[in-house]
Parts: structure tokens; C-alpha cells; sequence
């Protein structure tokens, strides 16, 4: 209960310092939080504003979707596999810190200008963070915890479901929630372009039209289902690593 | 039971070899307890990992009867902390694929024995130290071994639970007919639970003795003026050993 309170109370104070920022500065470019909000809220009513809302969040999920399932078992097998990192972990230090947006133009020409590229740039970039995470995660774990399940008799396919899967799931949990922002900032980025529909659209086109009530409508949005992403991990973090908390 | 012949070991670090262990030779008969003892560092925790499999001798021959079960305790991480006490107790029979009803049951009988009823879902982490060695404990009985291994099983505990689990290792050894090998730097542990003591050099390990202690094996033999002698005679051939600064 404490969270969500002070939550709502960081909420609020953000909220007024917005509404001091506005009044000071007294810019087009800056509206109040309150003209922003009857703007979001109108706009939500008629319907208007859902379809982005659910295409974004539709965009943003697959592609940190699409990237833990193909990140997390990677992940786990080249941390874990010691003749298997050695050959790999080259590869994903050259890769890793590419700016793997400039690949853009090369998506688009093999998946098009539709969902599918948008979603994929989104899961590249999340990928690699993943990845790495979880391939540290699973090189970490204590060797005693090996040796124990050899004594137990285990085969290696129960020591990854036993122990790699279970001991790396706190490292996966944070890897996503980090994920999480840079998913929203490509999102941004990947829906600049070449479409007509989600929030990165709403703030590109408001900005294009000088409707900065628009504009901020859009950032809003956009901050609103980051933060909803945020507490859906938050959630599933305090299931699935419920021991971790114990301590 | 277990017939260890001339066995040594060494450990590669950076290309040099360093010897850990040398022609080492002893047996164990069945129902035996044995206390392996010897300055930190020795090669103790090596010599189990022999036993149980862990690791291989360089040469020599390390003999185990065929067809009789182990269990086994390791020096702390033995237990899985994103497991529940339930889960960590009958992983062993989950990993061999035996059926729920029969888990549950032994596995339940265990706990209460453990004094550990009413702990079924906590984890390792909300555990003392002391009840996370009775579930450590509690999950090597779990398969119902002939043999138990255990290294330093209560070297982190206070004295006084160290004691009182002392005494339930006596008992499970004397109900159970369980053949065990104990690996302890504490003296009054080995003079204690040990009806033969294996003394070892400092490394790399040779023995320097094995001790026979059949008085071993009663409670009331922890009071007794023999128990005394014994603990000082061991520590006195343990001394030389030491290589520290007397003070």
C-alpha cells in the first residue's frame, strides 16, 4: 500500500511542477497539464485516441516479446555452455554495441514499411540488452548449486529447468524492465515514420501542426503505457521471483 | 563399502599443476561413520568430491559398492533458494521421476521428523541457519541413501544448535544404519560422530592417520573424560600440522 501511495504522491508532485514550469514559462510550447488532460480525456471518450493507444502498446509488447523468447534461452545456454561462450561472446561484444537502429533501412527493405519492421528494430534492440544480461546471469551462478544437483543425479536438461532457468530469473526481470524504456524510445522513433497510427504518430503530426495541446496528449500516452508496461513487470517479478523478496 | 586406493589428485591453475591430494588409501566399511579431519585447506572437501563422483583421481582407484544410494550435503549453496523447503526436500525424487503421492508422503514424514513441519512453503531465505541445515539434511535422506556424505555441514551454525544437530545426525545414524562420511574441521565434531577419523596433512593431503573411536556413536559420550582424552590427543596430532604462529 506504501507504493502505490507514494507513487501517487511523485505523480502529483510532477504534475505540479509541470503546472509552475507552464505558468513561468508561458509558451505555445509548453500547455498546461490541465488543458492537456481535458484534451486526453475528450479524446479518449470519442475513441480517437484508443487505436494508437492499442497499436502502440501492440508494437511495443511483441517486440519485447519476440525478444525474450529468442534473448532469455540464448542467454542461458551460451552463459552456461563454457565451449559454447567462449565462441559466442565475441560475436555479441562486436554486436552488441552497434546502433542497431541505423539497420532501419536494410528492415525495411526485407520486412517492408509495415508492422513487421517496426516491431522487429524494437526487438533487435531489446534483444542484445537481454541477452547479454541473461548470458552474465547464467555464467554467475555458484558453482555449488551444479554440483548439488549432479550429486541428486540430475540430467542437464533438469539442471536448466532446477537451477539456470529459476537462478537467472531475477537478472531476466531487471533486464526487462530497462528494456522497457528503450522499447518505448524506438517506438517513438520507428513510428515517425511511414505510418498513420500509434502515439509516435500523434506527436510527430501535432508537432508538424503546432498543436502542442496534441503534442503533450501523445507524450502523455506515451509515459502512461510505459509506466503501465513498468507495473505489469512488477507484477510478474513478484510472482515468478517470490523468493527473492524473502530475504 | 568404500575402498579408496592410493588416490591422488591435482588442480591445473594457469598451467601449473598442483598437487591436492596424495595416495590417499582407507576403506569404510557398511554402517561405519567416518570423520575426515585435517587443517583448512587440506584437500577434505576434495577428497568427498571423490567419493561422491564429483571429481575424478589423477591415478589410484576409489571404489564404491555397486547399487546403494548416496546422499549428499555440501558446504553452503546446497539448497536452492528459489526453491520452497517442500520443492528442496523432494527434489531428488522429482529428478527421478517418482510419482507425487509418494513424494508428498515422504517427504512430509521427513519435515516432521526434521521438526520442520508447518515450513512447507517458506524459502531457504526465511530459514536460520540452523533449519536450512535440517532441510539441507532432510533432502539428502529425501532418496533414502545407504551412504551419506557431508561436507562441513554445521560449520556455520552457533554452538549450541551446532550441538543439537550433532545429535540428530547421531540418531538418523543409529535408526537409519546409514553408512556416513563426514568432512569437519571442528575436533569434537569428528571425536564425536566419528567411529573412525581420518586425519589429513596440511596440502597437499596425505593422511597421517586414521584413528579408531568406537566409542563413538552415544550422547552421553560428548560428557565423557574418554571423549576428552581423544579430543586432545587428535588436537595434538592436529597442531603440528597447523602451521600457524602459536600465540
Amino acid at each position: 500500500m506504501g507504493r502505490k501511495r507514494d507513487t501517487l504522491l511523485a505523480a502529483v508532485i510532477l504534475l505540479l511542477l509541470w503546472q509552475l514550469a507552464a505558468v513561468l514559462i508561458h509558451a505555445d510550447a509548453l500547455p498546461r497539464p490541465g488543458e492537456v488532460f481535458a484534451d486526453a480525456g475528450r479524446k479518449f471518450l470519442d475513441g480517437s485516441l484508443l487505436d494508437d493507444l492499442a497499436i502502440s502498446c501492440i508494437r511495443a509488447l511483441l517486440g519485447i516479446v519476440l525478444a525474450l523468447v529468442t534473448a532469455v534461452p540464448l542467454g542461458l545456454v551460451v552463459g552456461a555452455e563454457e565451449p559454447l561462450r567462449k565462441r559466442l561472446s565475441p560475436f555479441i561484444y562486436l554486436l552488441y554495441p552497434i546502433p542497431h537502429v541505423v539497420l532501419l533501412p536494410l528492415i525495411i527493405i526485407l520486412f517492408g514499411i509495415g508492422n513487421l519492421s517496426k516491431i522487429f528494430l524494437i526487438s533487435l534492440i531489446v534483444f542484445f540488452q537481454i541477452l547479454v544480461t541473461t548470458r552474465d546471469a547464467a555464467k554467475e551462478i555458484h558453482r555449488n548449486y551444479f554440483y548439488s544437483m549432479q550429486t541428486l543425479g540430475a540430467t542437464r536438461r533438469q539442471i536448466y529447468r532446477h537451477v539456470i532457468l529459476p537462478a537467472t530469473m531475477p537478472k531476466v526481470m531487471t533486464a526487462l524492465r530497462i528494456s522497457v524504456g528503450t522499447a518505448v524510445a524506438i517506438l517513438f522513433f520507428v513510428e515517425s515514420f511511414a505510418t498513420t497510427r500509434g502515439l509516435g504518430y500523434i506527436i510527430m503530426d501535432s508537432w508538424g501542426r503546432a498543436d502542442y495541446v496534441s503534442l503533450y496528449t501523445g507524450i502523455t500516452c506515451m509515459g502512461m503505457l510505459g509506466f503501465s508496461l513498468y507495473m505489469l513487470l512488477d507484477r510478474l517479478e513478484r510472482r515468478i521471483c517470490r523468493w527473492n523478496q524473502t530475504n | 563399502m568404500i575402498n579408496v586406493r592410493a588416490a591422488s589428485l591435482s588442480f591445473n591453475h594457469d598451467g601449473t599443476s598442483r598437487p591436492v591430494l596424495q595416495e590417499i588409501s582407507f576403506s569404510i566399511e557398511q554402517h561405519e561413520s567416518c570423520a575426515i579431519i585435517g587443517p583448512s585447506g587440506c584437500g577434505k572437501t576434495s577428497l568427498l568430491f571423490l567419493l561422491t563422483g564429483l571429481l575424478q583421481p589423477d591415478s589410484g582407484v576409489i571404489e564404491i559398492a555397486d547399487g546403494f544410494r548416496s546422499g549428499t550435503i555440501l558446504q553452503n549453496f546446497g539448497l536452492f533458494p528459489w526453491k520452497t523447503v517442500y520443492q528442496n526436500v523432494g527434489l531428488g525424487l522429482v529428478l527421478k521421476g517418482e510419482e507425487q503421492s509418494l513424494i508428498r508422503r515422504r517427504v512430509d514424514h521427513l519435515l516432521t521428523e526434521m521438526g520442520l513441519a508447518g515450513f512447507h512453503s517458506h524459502f531457504p531465505g526465511q530459514l536460520s541457519g540452523g533449519m536450512q541445515q535440517r532441510v539441507a539434511l532432510a533432502r539428502a535422506l529425501a532418496i533414502e541413501p545407504e551412504i551419506l556424505y557431508m561436507d562441513e555441514p554445521l560449520s556455520s551454525l552457533d554452538a549450541l544448535t551446532r550441538e543439537r544437530l550433532q545429535n540428530l545426525l547421531l540418531e538418523i545414524w543409529q535408526k537409519k544404519k546409514i553408512t556416513t562420511v563426514l568432512v569437519t574441521h571442528s575436533i569434537e565434531e569428528a571425536v564425536f560422530l566419528g567411529r573412525k577419523i581420518i586425519v589429513l596433512s596440511r596440502r597437499p593431503g596425505r593422511i597421517l592417520q586414521i584413528v579408531d573411536n568406537p566409542d563413538a556413536g552415544e550422547r552421553g559420550y560428548r560428557r565423557s573424560e574418554l571423549f576428552f582424552h581423544r579430543c586432545i590427543n587428535l588436537r595434538e596430532l592436529l597442531k603440528g600440522e597447523d602451521g600457524g604462529q602459536e600465540t
